[in-house]
């Protein structure tokens, strides 16, 4: 029995297969999630009433830093590559990734990153510095990283720890993206690919271009730290604008990175429950090409206040509303495919439809902050971080957890329990709207984020009470995921190899897969290759 | 699936090598790193407050220059003498490639010496110095790494581990040899020619 331990343990350690990697990084985005889920409570719990005294200032400022750094880079990222490598090979007929070793160095190089950024609680500060972990925010604005106002390590373990992140994105992006150009099977051609396998690819081109400015600006804020050099050192000439450029240039383009994958799920789930083919293919995959380029030329709309003149806010300020664009033709698309669908409300379902209307908001807010004069008066209010949480959470979140009721039976072979997904699904959705609809409400008031507390006379108490009442029914609907997740897996109905009646490859093998995917590489004909296998007398190739 | 005929134009199904793929990315990624580090040059370009400048004491690199460059030539050799199969042809073109690129990393490091020890330039001195060290540093690493597996590729060729089929596998790393190479020009643009 404890041989038998061991070996498990080596072959997930040691493993190149991509259904593995897959799900360690989904697992590992799922340790964090907890982790920085429960930061986000104790910042509600301080926040609940004004002149609260539960945490001090400095281990608020922690807070939220490893909140946000945690939240983006290792729960975000490492869940949407583990989707990513999950599910690519299989819809594309392939046997694995094209570098299973650099996918395996990939996945670990990141998982190292986070585990670097939480040993800071006990390194920041040498030994006897227990609990001093970064406190600079997650954008880690100059000049307050610099060794005189950072001092210690604690700021040392963020840029590592990101930067370690960055370059296992990177790996893993290239991996992806040479996956899809070199491992399609026969007759996968471009135009035929899921829609979720072209958002990734538009995805992971992104995170090039995008990813590696971030790691270029850390390797110089490395420099600035260690050798004395002087890139964002204000006193010898150094520009904490150049940051905030570098930073952003990573910073927005990275938003619409991890958005693009939770568009794949949906295109990928709504059609299979609406019982339809998705609604205008081609539009979909040339708006998302045009937000890939779009997203590149928006960064300066988080530099408003900073004062770049009229002309670059203007160009900021258009750019920024032009991409609501290509994003509202992706809506249409979607309610496009609803439209006239025999639709079944699975629990999955339910997180897409709860998706279109969240994001619908999310877009509109962002269209209002992206009128400078409009973000003058709020940007670095409650009201930004209302905005931004209800594209994380209300958008991104909901549809990874449609992801995980739609494949977790690809993955494990039995079905999530319906009746705690519904239970999950209410009970979030009323816990998200407490939250953050109430959110923006300070923030139109005036509450600035990042404070510890505030005065009672403010009027800021009862909003923000309601706000943190939320998170209660937030913190039950995750504690009914996890046990959905964990009961299920032992307890759930056996799925079979296509429990939801689906059209992409993956479902054609068993569930869970074999290491080899598929015994017989498949030739696909259509975008719909099941739906052709299942039905020969009508098949969607005729059609193409 | 597999039970339905097969069309011709189907029958034909050839996608690009993952090789040629995958260091197509690396390079594209690459580019936006440097990018930032030559942004961050030319935005700092006489924004220091204390000297020396770039005018005061860079000179022209032109030998150092002229054997990077030059390196490109000899590797696309060495990659075409492997396609026909002359394994010691092409040991001997890579063996000139590296020796080039040793004598572009030696030169640099005099280039280095000298603005340390005899101009007082170092990292701390001013912003010049700081985007300077900085941006022909991350390129001088570049060019290590590409000698390390130049020499590997060597190592393996005089062996007698390469032969004809192995010409794809040098052929990507050629590519980012001459990517390396390219990166140079816009440094040696940038740094000697419109910032001094």
């Amino acid at each position: 029995m404890h041989r038998l331990w061991l070996e498990t343990l080596h072959d997930w350690i040691a493993t190149v297969d991509h259904k593995k990697i897959g799900l360690m990084y989904i697992g590992y985005a799922l340790v964090f999630l907890v982790i920085a889920g429960l930061e986000a409570v104790l910042i509600r719990l301080q926040l609940a009433i004004p002149q609260n005294s539960l945490v001090t200032p400095q281990v608020f400022n922690r807070l939220f830093t490893m909140h946000g750094t945690t939240m983006v880079f290792f729960v975000g990222m490492p869940i949407l590559f583990g989707f990513g490598n999950y599910l690519i090979p299989l819809m594309l007929g392939a046997r694995d990734m094209a570098f299973p070793r650099l996918n395996a160095f990939s996945f670990w190089i990141a998982a190292f990153g986070g585990l670097l950024l939480y040993f800071s609680f006990l390194g920041g500060d040498g030994l006897y510095g227990a609990g001093s972990a970064p406190d600079v925010g997650w954008f880690a604005y100059a000049p307050l990283t610099a060794k005189v106002f950072s001092p210690g390590h604690s700021t040392d373990y963020w840029t590592l720890g990101v930067l370690l992140s960055g370059i296992g994105s990177i790996g893993t992006a290239l991996n992806i993206v040479t996956t899809i150009i070199s491992m399609r099977c026969r007759g996968m051609t471009m135009g035929r690919m899921p829609l979720l396998v072209w958002l990734y690819f538009v995805t992971c081109c992104m995170v090039f271009v995008a990813v590696s400015p971030l790691t270029a600006a850390q390797i110089m804020l490395l420099i600035d730290r260690y050798l004395g050099a002087h890139f964002f050192d204000t006193q010898a000439g150094g520009s904490a604008v150049l940051w905030m450029h570098f930073f952003w240039i990573f910073g927005h383009p990275e938003v619409y990175i991890l958005v693009l994958p939770a568009f794949g799920f949906v295109n990928e789930i709504i059609p299979v429950f609406s019982r339809k083919a998705i609604f205008g293919y081609p539009a979909m995959v040339a708006a998302t090409i045009a937000i890939g380029f779009i997203s590149l030329s928006v960064w300066a709309h988080h530099m408003f206040t900073v004062g770049l003149g009229a002309g670059a806010n203007t160009f900021f300020t258009l750019a920024t509303m032009i991409i609501a664009v290509p994003t509202g033709i992706k809506i249409f698309n979607w309610i496009a495919t609803l439209w006239g669908g025999k639709i079944r409300y699975t629990v999955a379902m339910l997180f897409c439809v709860g998706f279109l209307f969240q994001f619908l908001i999310a877009g509109l807010t962002g269209i209002m902050l992206s009128a400078s004069p409009f973000d003058w008066q709020l940007s670095g209010s409650y009201f930004v971080v209302a905005h931004f949480h209800y594209v994380l959470v209300g958008a991104i979140l909901f549809t990874i957890f449609a992801a995980f009721y739609y494949w977790f039976p690809k993955m494990s072979g039995r079905m999530l329990s319906e009746t705690l997904g519904r239970w999950h699904f209410w009970l979030f959705v009323i816990g998200f709207h407490l939250t953050f609809d109430f959110m923006h409400i300070p923030g139109v008031l005036g509450m600035p984020r990042r404070v510890y507390t505030y005065e009672a006379d403010r009027g800021w108490g009862i909003w923000n009470l309601i706000v943190s009442s939320g998170v209660i029914f937030q913190a039950i609907a995750i504690g009914c995921f996890v046990f959905n997740l964990v009961w299920s897996y032992c307890r759930g109905k056996v799925a079979g190899p296509d429990p939801w009646d689906a059209w992409t490859l993956e479902w054609s093998t068993a569930s869970p897969p074999p290491a080899y995917n598929f015994a017989v590489i498949p030739t696909v004909r259509s975008r719909r290759p099941l739906w052709d296998l299942k039905h020969p007398e009508d098949p969607d190739s005729d059609y193409e | 699936m597999s039970t339905l005929s097969i069309t011709p134009r189907e029958q034909a199904w050839i996608l690009p090598s993952r090789g040629a793929v995958g260091v197509a990315c690396l390079i594209m990624a690459e580019s936006a790193v440097f990018i930032i580090f030559v942004v961050a040059y030319i935005f700092y370009l006489g924004k220091s407050i204390s000297g020396p400048g770039p005018r005061d004491v860079l000179e022209l690199p032109i030998l150092s220059t002229i054997c990077l460059l030059s390196s490109s030539l000899t590797v696309y050799f060495a990659v075409a003498a492997l396609r026909k199969n002359q394994v010691r042809l092409c040991s001997l073109w890579l063996a000139a490639t590296v020796l080039l690129g040793g004598v572009f990393l030696v030169s640099t490091a005099r280039e280095w010496y000298q603005l340390i020890y005899k101009d007082g330039l170092t990292i701390r001195t001013n912003l010049f110095g700081t985007t300077f060290y900085s941006l022909v540093g991350l390129h001088a690493t570049h060019v290590i790494v590409g000698l390390i597996i130049l020499t590997l590729a060597l190592a393996f060729a005089l062996l007698g581990r390469m032969r004809g089929k192995h010409a794809e596998r040098l052929e990507i790393l050629s590519l980012y040899w001459h990517f390396v190479d390219a990166v140079w020009v816009v440094v040696f643009t940038v740094v000697y020619v419109l910032g001094r």
